[in-house]
């Protein structure tokens, strides 16, 4: 297979487009403008739209109109640009539409800093908008899964018929790495799959029997709203049914290790060398690296033997820590947690990983 | 033997509508829902409504629809219509959603030229919130949110939306009518064909504004909210075609 | 074996270039791992400009590395923060023309290359960052340079053509100062 090298940015933007994306709507905003830049290069070349918002509320809302035709449909921003956006993710959500999210995360809280950050984790598991909903959050650590994440993005937010968030961070997009494309997906595919969501699509009724409506509280198809109590139901069983179908994670080294490193996204590669280094100096280290953040990989610390465990180093660039307490509520207090953090643009550092993990680890 | 001269237009359900007496939502949503018939788009359309009253629409509207966020529907429509060009995209929105919370969604679809239809329906205040100031609230009227009188220096002026856009290059039609007589709803229903037949002409962003009445907020009785669109609103809100190319 | 290199200088002198012409190299060659992170202040023209190249035998878990191998400071301003990330026994690259400070650690080693210097005399300045690269590549021996040169030719020379035969001179003027220092 062919490696070719691409800015972060621009490998989510391509491997979007071959996974059938024809539509994308954005607006400016560092650390992902190479996104929107790489989307009006290529969507005329592809036969898709390409279309620059008025602000990211706009962007969002035109991601929610295009999601309501039955195309395969994306949007990017960062950080306080996602804020802006939450009003049609709520939306997009409510109304059980296909489309995908892309947050490459800056510093926070409000403008931050442009620097890369991993300061949005309750926005994107907990509360990307009002109402309580869930979305599928992968969250890649490389480039490689930076694209394979993107990629299978659009197929689960068609398969469950629900937004799904790709969550980078400013690292990843500006970075720079070899990765092995996925094949573009075909047109005969992508218009097939049109075809189908005809059959909930508002795009004129076309002979159908009845009127379709989409809205909060419609399911895809019906003519009309059902009972609010009975929709949320309905998604509150999709969402748990996630728990089963949709954990992703990285156990790696975790068999004999007696302190665990936890972390996602760029943070996550980084652990996963501070292990290497750490077992290269006789530490009996693992790692657990959640690929999907929502649902969380409870499975991945219910399975760990306690009673050999020294504790866990959970660690994030965000302060204060926010995946951390995902850890907490699922160790509950089996084993001492202990962090490490970084914040404000700043990049996670391997050695003080390593020394962390040492003074959690105690005598060899 | 009998014969039909009026009936229900086949783009609305049968359910009763649940606006106000005395309201012009539902005429207005019937004009268009009869040209729709006429020009045989019933199977081809979407309707993009706002938020505020003109939501109730999900309710007797009969084509397909769909809601948005508060002010959004301009950029949804434009997103549909590129989607989707065969597709008959009109927006449904209110003062406080098009000229307030949604003006820069409106402004630059205009000014992208976005082919889509809006239909702008301005009373003057927001409606179902209960009656707050709208940005078209005329000076010194009442409303719950400006109980001595919208004054100038406090709240500044009624926007004109037919007028600002038309400061624009890309528009292709924009007209202002009202519904309080037959002559007025024959010239309602002329302009509503207009833009849908620019966009189906391509020719861009059309939008009609439905100078309209609230006899609940205003206090009046349909009657009296009629007098008060002629006295009061016309002369603020002057009626006629803005823009036909 | 891992070579974590850091480039830096001010925005114009080349350094994402330098560190791009690395990266793509390295990964036309199999078995290597590689990874370019690239870092500038706001200002869009003449602020302080540098990237991180990783390049591995393993898969790379950290593209901006603590401690760096390998430093190349294109200008003063880079000279007295980017010194400090050498491991002992790095070394550090200098444009030697255009930067009056010099290191003040001992436990490196220190290859002064008057890369601009030579460009001028070439022809052209803007050639000074192949003569670097010459320098580097010629003392680490990191990737082959008939390789590192085609990256260059289709990286530079796809607008300028006419400047591949003045960056081929420098490069290899620098590969030679490269290697002489590692004797």
């Amino acid at each position: 297979m062919e490696r070719v090298v691409m800015k972060g940015c621009e490998a989510i933007a391509e491997a979007a487009i071959r996974a059938g994306c024809r539509f994308f709507a954005g607006y400016p905003i560092t650390p992902q403008n190479e996104v929107p830049e790489y989307f009006s290069r290529k969507m005329p070349k592809v036969g898709g739209v390409y279309l620059q918002g008025e602000s990211e509320t706009a962007s969002a809302a035109m991601l929610y109109g295009a999601g309501c035709t039955g195309i395969r449909a994306m949007t990017s921003s960062s950080s306080c640009g996602i804020s802006l956006m939450s009003e049609a993710i709520a939306w997009m959500a409510g109304a059980n539409l296909p489309v995908v999210i892309c947050n490459v995360m800056r510093g926070g809280p409000g403008i931050g800093s442009i620097q890369p950050s991993q300061q949005d984790y309750f926005q994107a598991t907990k509360a990307s908008g009002n109402g309580g909903f869930r979305m599928l959050v992968l969250a890649p650590s490389t480039l490689q899964e930076a694209v394979d994440m993107v990629y299978s993005a659009f197929d689960l937010a068609m398969k469950y018929k629900n937004p799904v968030l790709v969550l980078a961070d400013g690292f990843t997009g500006a970075m720079m790495e070899p990765v092995v494309l996925p094949p573009a997906k075909s047109e005969e595919f992508l218009a097939a799959e049109r075809k189908e969501n005809e059959a909930w699509a508002c795009t004129g009724r076309k002979g159908a029997a009845q009127r379709h409506h989409l809205g909060c509280g419609v399911v895809p198809g019906m003519a009309t709203r059902m009972p609010l109590e009975e929709k949320n139901k309905l998604d509150f069983a999709k969402y748990e049914s996630w728990k089963t179908t949709e954990v992703d994670y990285e156990d790696y080294q975790t068999e004999d290790a007696e302190l665990i490193i936890t972390a996602y996204g760029v943070a996550g590669r980084i652990s996963r060398s501070a292990v290497d280094l750490l077992r290269a100096d006789g530490y009996k280290v693992g790692l657990i690296r959640p690929r999907k953040i929502h649902p969380f990989p409870e499975i991945a610390f219910e399975k760990l033997d306690y009673s050999k465990l020294r504790g866990i180093l959970s660690c994030e660039m965000s302060i204060p820590p926010q995946y951390y307490y995902d850890v907490d509520a699922v160790v509950r207090r089996r084993t001492p947690i202990a962090t490490c953090l970084r914040s404000g643009g700043e990049i996670i550092s391997r050695n003080a990983i390593i020394e962390e993990a040492k003074k959690l680890y105690g005598a060899k | 033997m009998e014969e039909k001269i009026y009936k229900r237009p086949a783009g609305l359900q049968d359910n009763i509508n649940g606006y106000c007496p005395g309201c012009f939502h539902p005429g207005i949503g019937k004009l268009i829902m009869s040209v729709m018939e006429e020009f045989d788009l019933l199977e081809r359309s979407v309707m993009v409504d706002g938020i505020g009253c003109v939501a109730s629409n999900m309710s007797y509207i009969g084509i397909d629809e769909l809601n948005t966020p508060h002010g959004r529907p301009c950029a949804v429509a434009s997103a549909i219509k590129r989607c989707s060009p065969e597709t008959i995209v009109v927006t449904y929105q209110g003062d406080g959603d098009l000229a307030s919370i949604g003006l820069a969604e409106t402004m630059m679809a205009a000014n992208r030229g976005d082919n889509i239809s809006v239909f702008f329906v301005n009373n003057a205040n927001y409606g179902m919130t209960g009656g707050q100031m709208a940005p078209t609230t005329l000076m010194g009227m009442k409303t719950s949110t400006t109980p001595y009188g919208r004054n100038a220096q406090e709240h500044g002026y009624p926007m004109h939306m037919c007028e600002v856009l038309n400061t624009l290059t890309a528009p292709s039609y924009l007209a202002r009518v009202t519904l309080i007589d037959v002559p007025h709803i024959k010239k309602a229903r002329e302009a509503v064909k207009q833009a849908i037949q620019h966009q189906l002409d391509g020719k861009g962003f059309s939008m009609v504004e439905f100078v309209s009445n609230c006899p609940t907020n205003w206090g009046l009785t349909p009657q009296e909210s009629i007098q008060f669109i002629k006295d009061k609103m016309l002369p603020e809100f002057p009626l006629g075609e803005f823009r036909n190319r | 074996m891992e070579n974590a290199i850091l480039i830096g200088g001010i925005g114009g002198q080349g350094v994402v270039m330098f560190g791009k012409i690395l990266t793509f190299t390295a990964a036309e060659v199999d078995d290597k791992y590689v990874t370019f992170f690239p870092s500038y202040g706001v200002e869009k023209r003449g602020g302080v400009s540098n990237c991180y190249v990783t390049i591995s035998d393993n898969p790379i878990g950290a593209p901006m590395a603590d401690d760096s191998n390998v430093v190349v400071v294109l200008n003063d301003l880079a000279m007295p923060k980017f010194e400090k990330t050498l491991v002992p026994g790095g070394v550090l690259f200098l444009d030697s023309t255009v930067c009056a400070l010099r290191p003040t650690r001992t436990d490196i080693t220190v290859v002064e290359v008057p890369a601009t210097e030579i460009a001028r005399e070439i022809g052209s300045a803007k050639v000074a960052n192949l003569c670097m690269i010459g320098a580097f590549i010629g003392f680490t021996e990191a990737l082959p340079p008939e390789k590192v040169l085609e990256t260059a030719f289709s990286k530079l020379g796809a607008k300028h053509p006419e400047m591949n035969a003045l960056n081929e001179k420098a490069f290899y003027r620098g590969m030679e100062i490269g290697k002489a220092a590692k004797k």
